[in-house]
């Protein structure tokens, strides 16, 4: 397999990174790369075994339902790069 | 600079130093040798020396626990209030977190004092710390070497006693292979054993914090410290409070050894393989007895890794996109404009292979055939282990099939730079607890690593096998000779 440089665009699209034409043509050479060393694993016959998502076989805990964490909004909003009135504010979105 | 976590510990206790005194004495040396080495991303003297009041002020208070007073570094990856935390990555330049890690408030509450934020490869992707933002760190054995990675910063700082202990997270090896590479003990506990809340978050279901420090009894005193089950981390274990120190002096006759056949093979040459051959030789004089076994699979867990680590990685990763915190692009047309040139500008190149990687193994029509298949032979690798540990108390091997190569050596090609976690890996992906030791030195002088992996849990165990190791070799004392 091999990916070409539309696949490369179209991922990072997805990934909402914006990619020059020469990075473009660089990424897709280095992901062919780490492909070809990913590709071994399709040689393996795993048919029947049960795919591994986590290293514990955990459920999830449930917590009983009240108020944990006190109201930060002020310290945490500190730190963004644009607020008003308690607000994140982006570009508009809807015209 | 030469003393052990234990011994200053002492010095504290009897009174012969305060950790005003302490802190000052590393903060000095940080400051000599830091511009050399680049091992710390954030010092910040005024802070550190209120923590070292603070703790001098409960020891006079009667209320000193055991490191009370010690200081430790942390790797940058961990959310610290008031102190400027990156990952290593421009995208966190201005993140002065607002909250504390669970392990950085458990190191609060013993009273230990933070002397810095140590430097690592960018949000932990690297195994040689060339990818951070802040420049590499040069390896206090060889400063035209790299440290290994992530935990570059914290391996460094250990080694030249720029502080007598670190704490680091391993997702693949970057606990592991850094303190190979750096001729330090560190240890990568039990997924779960550590809580991840606050720990800025890489691949969820690899990641796990852990010591790094200079001898095996300094990891299990720093253990003691930083495990324990916390309700904001889902995946945190909920286990009865270890001691870790409480098997350290058991003698070691009667242990079985594993050796697997895969570690040993055509990529193990020269003086890794020597000095892991005489390793093992110490242990059977010691009285343990050694078994050979497989682990067929680990073959494969490279693979594997990367395809589940860029997977979730490309999850995790997805939080910076410039309106909550952290860099945002400063000229932008639209929404859409903002987020990619926010996250073109500010990750890095590695960091954005790996988010490509994962986005492209979840993308429609390959999600089987590369995550489901991954997570297969996630299983397959971790059953080999299982299968071992019926023969075995604990696995012995390399940890790194090198020692410290040359900055620059690897960096633009990251096939051969993913590599070097060939032995590490596997133990990530089964969820098991893994340290690496020194064991030795290559003809340049440079550190060998002897990995041990236990079973789950084991950590006591396996802290039992490097202690008693460490009591008859001296590979763990030697220093770099820096000056200073």
């Amino acid at each position: 397999m091999s990916l070409s440089i539309e696949d490369v665009r179209r991922i990072a699209r997805l990934a909402r990174i914006r990619v020059t034409d020469a990075e473009a043509a660089q990424t897709q050479h280095q992901l062919n790369g780490i492909f070809g060393l990913i590709e071994e694993m399709q040689g393996v016959d795993t048919r029947g075994i049960e795919p591994m998502a986590h290293a514990q076989d955990l459920s999830q805990r449930l917590r009983p339902d009240v108020v944990s964490e006190p109201n930060r909004r002020e310290a945490f909003q500190a730190i963004a790069p644009q607020t008003e009135n308690g607000l994140y504010l982006v570009p508009k979105v809807i015209e | 600079m030469t003393h052990t976590l234990k011994s200053l510990s002492t010095l504290l206790a009897e009174g012969k130093a305060s950790s005003v005194e302490l802190c000052q004495d590393y903060l000095d040396r940080i400051e000599g040798l830091n511009p050399t080495l680049n091992a710390f991303i954030t010092v910040d003297r005024d802070k550190t020396l209120a923590e070292a009041r603070a703790a001098d002020a409960l020891r006079a208070s009667g209320n000193a626990g055991p490191l009370t007073g010690v200081p430790v570094a942390h790797k940058d990856i961990f959310c610290a209030e008031g102190w400027l935390t990156t990952c290593g990555s421009k995208m966190l330049s201005n993140f002065v977190s607002p909250y504390d890690a669970h392990v950085i408030q458990q190191f609060k509450t013993a009273g230990m004092p933070c002397l810095g934020k140590t430097n690592m490869d960018e949000f932990a992707m690297g195994s040689s710390n060339e990818t951070s933002f802040y420049g590499p760190v040069k390896n206090p054995w060889d400063t035209a070497r790299v440290p290994g990675g992530s935990s570059g910063g914290s391996a460094a700082c250990v080694a030249a006693r720029l502080a007598p202990a670190a704490t680091g997270t391993d997702t693949g090896g970057s606990i592991r292979q850094p303190a190979a590479l750096c001729g330090i003990t560190g240890l990568k506990p039990t997924y779960g054993v550590v809580s991840r809340y606050g720990m800025i978050a890489f691949a969820s279901s690899l990641d796990q914090g852990g010591p790094m420090a200079r001898s095996a009894e300094d990891c299990a005193l720093l253990l003691n410290v930083m495990a324990g089950f916390d309700g904001r981390d889902s995946t945190s274990l909920q286990r009865e409070k270890e001691d870790y120190t409480r098997d350290l002096n058991q003698p070691l006759a009667g242990l079985k050894i594993g050796l697997p056949r895969e570690f040993f093979g055509e990529g193990l040459t020269g003086d890794t393989a020597r000095a892991v051959d005489e390793a093992i030789a110490q242990y059977r004089k010691l009285g343990a007895k050694t078994v050979e076994v497989g682990l067929p699979n680990s073959r494969l867990s490279v693979a594997a890794y990367y395809v589940l680590a860029p997977a979730e990685a490309s999850s995790n990763l997805s939080r910076f996109d410039g309106v909550r915190y952290g860099y945002r692009t400063p000229e932008y047309t639209d929404l859409l404009d903002m987020y990619e040139k926010t996250r073109a500008e500010g990750f890095g190149s590695e960091v954005k292979r790996r988010i490509l990687i994962g986005t492209y193994v979840l993308s429609h029509g390959y999600y089987d055939a590369y995550y489901i298949q991954a997570q297969k032979l996630r299983r397959l690798i971790a059953n080999d282990f299982a299968e071992a540990f019926r023969r075995c108390d604990v696995i012995l091997g390399p940890t790194a099939p090198t020692t410290a190569f040359r900055l620059g050596e690897k960096a633009d090609d990251p096939v051969q730079m993913y590599l070097s976690d060939i032995y590490t890996i596997a133990v990530n992906l089964a969820g098991l607890p893994g340290m690496s030791l020194p064991c030795g030195f290559d003809g340049q002088g440079l550190p060998i690593g002897l990995q041990l992996i236990g079973n789950y849990f084991g950590e006591a165990r396996m802290l039992n096998v490097a202690h008693q190791y460490q009591l008859t070799t001296d590979w763990h004392q030697r220093a770099p000779s820096l000056g200073g």
